[in-house]
């Protein structure tokens, strides 16, 4: 018998405002502990918070994002619980009235077929601070620098059947969220975390019993965490028992998930409006502006991509996935001269395989697109060939130049284009090897790559290899 | 509804509330107290009447995005009973 995964993630996306999303103090990441924890942040008796703007401007963008449904008049309530890290003794979110209703967003799944995936909804709330667990003689350490940072938490449909659209989706946030500048996607530092409830169930039954799986920062944990948590509730099952409605948290080192039982009562949050937020009321022309904000979405882009500059649909989809590799691209075709193909090639291949070797991140690339667009554009006019090219990126790479005429005059990588030249160079390959060209003609045909290489070897690699072919086949037709 | 002492306790935990043993019984005839007064109030008939989330009919005013903060942690910390390394010091919390 064949289980059906169900799976719902709940996405938490710090918000990039300057200030957090009740009190003016910075939201900065990595400064000192507290430096950025006023009166509003540690809860001190009196403080009344008041609603970041921008939080909401960017809670919006989100919604016209996944075609989502906007309430204008959105409640923030009050989520009762106790933890050190939270000085309210509560957390403000929004329960009954999200800002953001019903939304969807296609995914590609694992068979390669478009799923569509329904956002149930996305609500601002705050972030907590940090509890800091390790070396102070048996007391733990609080840091309310994160507290009241503004978080959009987005939250799915259980539509999801499987940890690999799992993944799909939340890396399709991921690119949303950055495409929107509404949150850096930055998973080390915590901007971009992950909840997922899981459960099995016989195709056609009621839903089973889910486990949520908390604070997930990794694509890779995320899948190895749900098929773990699969595999496990498959055995619980097959074994006689039952699957608990609890949190688990997932430990990489081990690749398991273990149960959290340390919160009895954890889920009584007691939630009612908070009296000290109005109600939010949104106009329509706040709407209306924002959607003159809204970039173009990685959707449409990959479309664009395809219809108008002919790129493969998996090419496309690669290069537009990330905002930041997407504008690369499109710096490249600025700087080569539109050589899209070209261009693509680079992207997807030795530059990304560079930067992957090397441990660079795109922005921190020592080869800028200006560099790489000139390289592209003396390989697409065949001032040098596709080794030629390489080697130039390399010697830019390595700092031996930012000019790429200049290397590619340095490097003696000019090719031969002057047909006498390359006509020259076949004819002295020809004339040493006269019994390959009477096996050539006598059929032969896989002789033409020897002479090609020859050719190229006595040119030194400068000969433009496509004229070289042309030029032997010419010569012994 | 009559509230029991077994509901105050677990109100009390959740509230973090110490109550006395000898203040049990009053506490739960006060919250029946409360409970029946919220009956009587769901008799109203409410048909038609849009839902509030708070006795003043006005809407949250909103905050420009700016930082008006500055750090102040050594005098917000000078309250707080056990400090470190510009942390604030807790009984160990564990996960």
């Amino acid at each position: 018998m064949g289980w059906e995964v169900v799976i719902g993630l709940e996405i938490h996306a710090q918000l990039t405002t300057k200030s957090k999303i009740f009190s003016g103090s910075s939201i900065a990441y990595g400064a000192e502990p507290n430096t950025q924890a006023s009166l509003v942040d540690l809860a001190m008796p009196g403080m009344l918070p008041v609603l970041n703007k921008e939080a909401v401007r960017k809670a919006i963008k989100f919604g016209l994002g996944i075609n989502a449904e906007i309430n204008t008049t959105n409640v923030f309530e009050r989520k009762n619980y106790f933890y050190p890290d939270l000085p309210q003794g509560y957390q403000i979110s929004q329960n009954d009235l999200p800002i953001v209703g019903k939304g969807h967003l296609d995914i590609e799944n694992e068979k390669g077929e478009i799923k569509r995936i329904g956002v149930t909804r996305a609500h601002l709330e705050q972030d907590a601070g940090k509890s800091l667990h390790e070396d102070f003689h048996g007391s733990t350490g609080i840091d309310l620098n994160r507290a009241g940072t503004p978080l959009l938490e987005i939250v799915s449909e259980p539509d999801i059947r499987s940890a690999k659209e799992a993944v799909a989706y939340a890396k399709k946030i991921h690119s949303l969220v950055q495409y929107l500048e509404i949150c850096d996607g930055n998973m080390q530092e915590g901007s971009f975390r992950m909840d997922a409830n899981v459960s099995i169930r016989q195709p056609g039954e009621p839903f089973g019993t889910r486990a949520e799986i908390k604070n997930v920062n990794s694509f890779r944990f995320l899948e190895r965490a749900i098929n773990f948590e699969v595999e496990r509730q498959i055995d619980v099952i097959e074994m006689g028992g039952e699957v608990v409605q609890e949190t688990r948290l997932y430990d990489a080192d081990k690749d398991e998930t273990r149960s959290m039982r340390s919160k009895e009562e954890a889920n009584d949050y007691r939630y009612f409006p908070d009296p000290d937020l109005l109600p939010v009321v949104i106009e329509q022309g706040f709407i209306d502006a924002v959607r003159e904000t809204l970039p173009e979405l990685p959707d449409q882009r990959r479309a664009r991509y395809i219809d108008e500059l002919g790129m493969k649909e998996y090419d496309a989809g690669v290069i537009t996935a990330s905002k930041e590799l997407a504008d690369f691209f499109e710096a490249l075709l600025e700087y080569s001269g539109n050589e899209a193909k070209l261009a693509a090639n680079w992207v997807m291949g030795d530059f990304s395989a560079q930067l992957n070797r090397e441990e660079t991140e795109l922005a921190d690339s020592p080869v800028t697109a200006q560099m790489l667009g000139q390289i592209i554009k003396r390989q697409a006019d065949d001032t040098i060939s596709g080794k030629g090219a390489k080697d130039v990126f390399f010697a830019m790479w390595n700092g031996e130049g930012d000019d790429v005429d200049a290397l590619i005059e340095s490097k003696g990588l000019k090719q031969v284009t002057d047909t006498g030249a390359i006509e020259a160079f076949v004819d002295e390959v020809l004339a040493a090897n006269p019994e390959q060209v009477e096996q050539f003609k006598g059929g032969n045909e896989k002789l033409m790559g020897y002479f090609v290489g020859q050719v190229m070897k006595v040119s030194k690699g400068a000969a433009n290899p496509g004229m070289v072919n042309q030029l032997i086949k010419k010569k012994l037709s | 509804m009559s509230v029991t002492q077994d509901d105050v306790v677990k109100i009390a935990h959740l509230a973090r509330l110490a109550i006395d043993e000898t203040e049990m019984q009053g506490y739960a005839d006060k919250l029946t107290q409360v409970m029946d007064m919220v009956e009587q109030m769901n008799a109203v008939d409410v048909e038609g009447v849009e839902m509030m989330s708070h006795p003043l009919n006005m809407s949250q005013r909103l905050r420009e995005d700016e930082v008006t903060e500055s750090n102040h942690r050594d005098d917000y910390q000078a309250v707080s009973p056990s400090v470190e390394n510009g942390l604030f010091l807790v009984p160990k919390v564990i996960e």
